[in-house]
């Protein structure tokens, strides 16, 4: 009897994921030796971090595929994995001082931000739809403990339920959509199934098309893009402040790069089936979310509306599908990861123990107590509005630019009628920080590492905005 | 070098403000003005270093930015912007000391008024889309903020409505520029939003000009404002503290017709000619109504906000006739406006401040408690009129003389503006410095102190050098205007008429003559 032939292995390749599993297992192992601090944990998973950033550059000469194509090692991929390790890192730091007030003591946190974090490096360096579903499912697991680590709180509880269910819905779908393209096409590959594609055989099969459609609701889930964003502003709200920003980056920038994967790269040919189609929920996006911000009284559901709305715009460089969207994407998803943990970190900052102060009104009158905490805040809301000279302008640039080099004017015309909506709700946190007087008193502990990540963030968006120019061009360099 | 040291010193005095500590009032207010002062001083040597026989740009500064994408930090001055950036420093300077006042949160105040500086003056020197959009934008947050937190009553809404019209408009012009910034790398294979080489480059053809031209005239219409986007102005304009609708009127507005002139005029010169007419009428509608509706305020800084939709229709009008008289009687009316309405808006806070009302009904009289105050008021409101002999005049005759070329129709409408204002100008002076002193709340007012007459005087001295001597000022366009209408001359686009010629044109009239004529 043959033997089964072992597809060749290439584990230098895979050594992001690798020392990123090792890492997360030894926080577990760890956790079990020591006591009530759990600041070890912190340090080693910062280390994993760090050395994940390290060997995802492992491989030069890109890109190299292992894994029989299923894995690729591509300019793409190393980017998003330094994207994902800077959230992450930015992610559990935030946490620190969080977790300590409202008491979630659980050395699994860590070991689960890491795990998430693999699913998301791998979700983004596969070219297999296997391996694309795997990574998702990593993450979801992940994020759906995470968002209920707060075991006695019921509104995280039900952000947990909520998420749980609505994403197992969503992973239907996507399974759905995977086997009708398998069975149309034959293969799970991305580059075989582009390759049947481009022999013009399968062009219009109602199966295929079936399937395009079936992968657009699974992935606007896992996006929360509109109409399938239901689940989005509940969560946010539900799950830890922490939690809700790793939530925001991370997963949602992995969900974008494996999704531009397979529509941009794979099925540029089968774009007007599913153009139309991607037009419509990008510009749902964007209305719904910033229209729904608009009446947002809590803090965390508004952001929640607003990433709502930057996923509209980002789903505007998959439109696009030229040789900008990627690296527009790249750009956006980093510029994003500072705004959104800036701001996140702000309401830490400003939030006390039991998820209490995150209503718009706690925010009255915070420029005259705390000047420079209102200042950065601030900036992180005219950047994530898209206001020169800051990250998300230059963001946002990079983005309608790559539109309307393929002559997408209508559509970049909507999405910055939706930036000059979207100022007005950001405007109104800026209106409650520097134009009403203080209602109480502030009680601020000016944590060391939440202020910490706040700097940091404050620096990229500010830097991103200034001088974007060696970012940008590392994202342009393939 | 020069010119971007000058832009970022405002920037660096509100660096360094935040390191005075806050109780420091008397320090904060003097470095503010220090940093003011050094900076309209210095501003002056670009004046008397400028060089008035050519019309390149002067005091170039090009640096690469981002080059990955081809924007260069490229900065530079000719005859068009030269007076308007001269004229922000000036202006900065006298806001500053207007506001010696202030006494909520001071520093921050200073703060923004500084950094508001910068971008004021990054805007009139950016020779790069790019550059020009973040200085454009960036502006705004600080006179956002100056609205929001230091303006009257309805504060919050006005500085709302001044950001998202602003943000709106300015919105589409950036589609605007991302399509440049494509067309003229599909053109010409060079990426880069450099404005001069685009104006010297890009070829259009009618249909895709004109929906650019739309894209910026949205967003310079709003802030100049033309009818009908000008119903942020009275609000704002309103609620704003002095200084800030002392910048606003005498910057921020010039802002819109200096960005005509930078990129609609040069950029899109037919569809400029084909809109000429849609623009002329609607300054025209401008001019009358916000003439008319200055009449009828009963709120002295109403008044003079609706004012400022009048006069700066006349200023479009005047760039829209698209010959030489009409734009350089624009240019120098923006710079009028800004002097006499800066003016307006500085006296009418002196009254606010002593008597906090705003109300024409509230007063009467005032001439016989206030006499400094009263022949101020008359001199900057005359000049605001138009009178020969002052600044205005010399404006308003230019662009009429400008439009009269094109439509004598045209020019017939935008002239019932200068009687319109003298009527509501005057009716608004008599009834508030004569008749009885009916008031007893009027009966002490205190007459101006020399911090208020030190604001007033250099710009009395400016309305009359300006009117009767405009040569310095006229001068340092000439060469600009001439060059700028070798590209959109209406007679480029015109059917030419076989054995037609142009000479049925008046003679070009010196600039002389008209000083002679206001001698007279």
């Amino acid at each position: 009897m043959e033997p089964i032939p072992a597809p060749p292995i290439d584990l230098i390749s895979l050594a992001p994921v690798l020392v990123l599993a090792v890492f997360g297992m030894m926080v577990l192992i760890t956790d079990l030796f020591i006591g009530k601090d759990k600041s070890v944990l912190v340090f080693i998973s910062l280390t994993g971090l760090l050395m994940t950033a390290i060997s995802s550059l492992a491989k030069y000469n890109l890109p190299v595929y292992s894994f029989n194509g299923a894995y690729v090692v591509d300019h793409l991929s190393v980017f998003f994995t330094f994207i994902f390790c800077i959230s992450s890192a930015l992610a559990i730091l935030i946490s620190v001082d969080y977790n300590k007030r409202e008491g979630i003591n659980v050395g699994e946190y860590y070991s689960l931000i890491l795990f998430c974090t693999l699913g998301m490096v791998l979700l983004a360096s596969s070219t297999d739809m296997i391996m694309i579903f795997l990574g998702i499912e990593i993450i979801s697991i992940s994020l759906y403990i995470l968002a209920g680590i707060q075991r006695k709180n019921t509104k995280s509880n039900e952000a947990a339920l909520k998420y749980f269910l609505l994403g197992a819905f969503a992973t239907g779908f996507l399974l759905y959509g995977m086997t009708l393209i398998y069975g149309s096409t034959g293969t799970t590959k991305l580059a075989i199934i582009a390759k049947v594609i481009g022999e013009n055989k399968i062009l219009s099969e109602p199966l295929m098309l079936m399937g395009v459609v079936l992968l657009i609701i699974g992935f606007g889930f896992k996006v929360a893009a509109v109409p399938f964003h239901m689940w989005a502003p509940d969560v946010y709200q539900g799950a830890p402040t922490p939690v809700t920003a790793f939530m925001a980056v991370g997963p949602k920038a992995a969900s974008l790069a494996a999704f531009y994967r397979i529509m941009s790269e794979t099925m540029p040919e089968l774009s007007y089936s599913w153009e139309t189609l991607l037009c419509v929920v990008s510009v749902l996006s964007m209305f719904i979310g910033n229209l729904g911000a608009i009446m947002q009284s809590n803090i965390k559901r508004l952001l929640a509306f607003s990433s709502v709305s930057h996923v509209g715009y980002l789903l505007i460089a998959i439109i696009a599908k030229n040789s900008l969207s990627s690296s527009s994407l790249m750009f956006y998803m980093l510029a994003y990861a500072f705004m959104v943990f800036g701001t996140f970190g702000i309401v830490i900052l400003l939030g006390r123990k039991g998820e209490e102060n995150l209503e718009l009104e706690n925010y009255s009158g915070l420029a005259y107590k705390h000047p420079v905490i209102a200042l950065t805040m601030t900036i992180f809301l005219l950047s994530l509005g898209g206001l020169p000279p800051l990250a998300g302008f230059v963001a946002k640039f990079f983005i309608f630019s790559a539109a309307l080099k393929e002559g997408y004017v209508i559509l970049v015309i909507i999405a910055v009628l939706n930036s000059a909506i979207s100022f007005y709700y950001y405007l109104r946190v800026i209106v409650f920080m520097y134009m009403k007087e203080p209602i109480k008193e502030f009680h601020i502990s000016l944590t060391p590492m939440t202020l910490l990540v706040i700097a940091i963030s404050a620096f990229g968006t500010v830097q991103l905005g200034i001088f974007p120019d060696p970012i940008i061009a590392l994202a342009q360099a393939n | 070098m020069y010119l971007t040291f000058l832009t970022f010193l405002p920037l660096l005095g509100a660096i360094l403000l935040t390191l005075i500590p806050r109780d420091e009032v008397g320090a904060i207010k003097q470095t503010a003005l220090a940093f003011a002062v050094t900076d309209f001083v210095l501003s002056v040597f670009l004046w008397t270093n400028f060089d008035l026989t050519t019309h390149e740009m002067q005091f170039e500064y090009s640096v690469p930015w981002i080059t990955s994408w081809g924007i260069n930090y490229h900065v530079g001055l000719d005859g068009i912007s030269l007076l308007l950036y001269v004229m922000t420093t000036f202006l900065t300077m006298i806001s500053i000391i207007a506001s010696w006042g202030v006494t909520k949160y001071i520093r921050e105040y200073m703060i923004a008024f500084l950094a508001l500086s910068t971008g004021m003056l990054g805007v009139f020197i950016s020779l790069d889309m790019f550059l020009f959009y973040f200085f454009w934008e960036f502006q705004l947050v600080p006179m956002y903020i100056i609205i929001g937190v230091w303006g009257g009553p309805r504060r919050v809404y006005a500085a709302v409505k001044f950001f998202l019209y602003t943000a709106v408009g300015s919105l589409l012009m950036l589609v605007a520029i991302i399509w440049i910034y494509k067309a003229i790398e599909e053109q010409t294979g060079v990426a880069t939003t450099d404005l001069i080489f685009i104006t010297e480059n890009l070829e259009l053809p009618l249909a895709p000009q004109k929906w650019l031209f739309l894209a910026f005239f949205l967003a310079f219409a709003i802030k100049v404002p033309m009818f009908p986007f000008h119903t942020w102005l009275p609000d704002a304009h309103v609620q704003a503290p002095t200084a800030g609708s002392v910048i606003l009127a005498g910057v921020l507005l010039k802002m819109g017709t200096y960005g005509f002139l930078r990129f609609n005029l040069p950029l899109f010169p037919h569809a400029s000619y084909e809109f000429m007419p849609m623009i002329a009428w609607l300054s025209i509608i401008g001019i009358v109504y916000g003439a008319l509706v200055s009449l009828v305020q009963e709120d002295l800084k109403k008044l003079v906000a609706y004012s400022s939709v009048s006069h700066l229709g006349f200023v479009m009008i005047g760039i829209f006739a698209l010959n030489h008289y009409g734009i350089q009687g624009a240019l120098i009316q923006n710079i009028n406006h800004g002097i006499s309405t800066g003016a307006l808006f500085l006296l009418v806070g002196m009254i606010y401040d002593r008597r906090h009302t705003r109300e024409i009904k509230e007063f009467g009289g005032l001439a016989k408690v206030m006499p400094k105050y009263t022949v101020c008021f008359m001199i900057i409101a005359l000049s605001s009129i138009g009178l020969p002999g002052m600044n205005g005049f010399v404006g308003e005759f230019l662009i009429l003389l400008g439009v009269f070329q094109n439509s004598g129709m045209w020019a017939a409408c935008a002239t019932s503006g200068v009687i319109f204002a003298a009527c509501y100008i005057l009716w608004m002076f008599q009834r508030v410095m004569f008749q009885k002193l009916d008031n007893p709340k009027n009966e002490n007012l205190p007459d101006m102190n020399t911090r208020e007459l030190i604001t007033i005087i250099p710009l009395i001295v400016l309305v009359f050098w300006i009117g009767l001597y405009p040569k310095p000022f006229m001068k340092t366009f000439d060469a600009t205007v001439e060059h700028l209408l070798v590209k959109v001359n209406p007679d480029n686009f015109r059917p030419v008429k076989p054995g037609s010629s142009h000479s049925k044109h008046a003679k070009l009239i010196k600039i002389e003559d008209i000083a002679r004529l206001n001698h007279q």
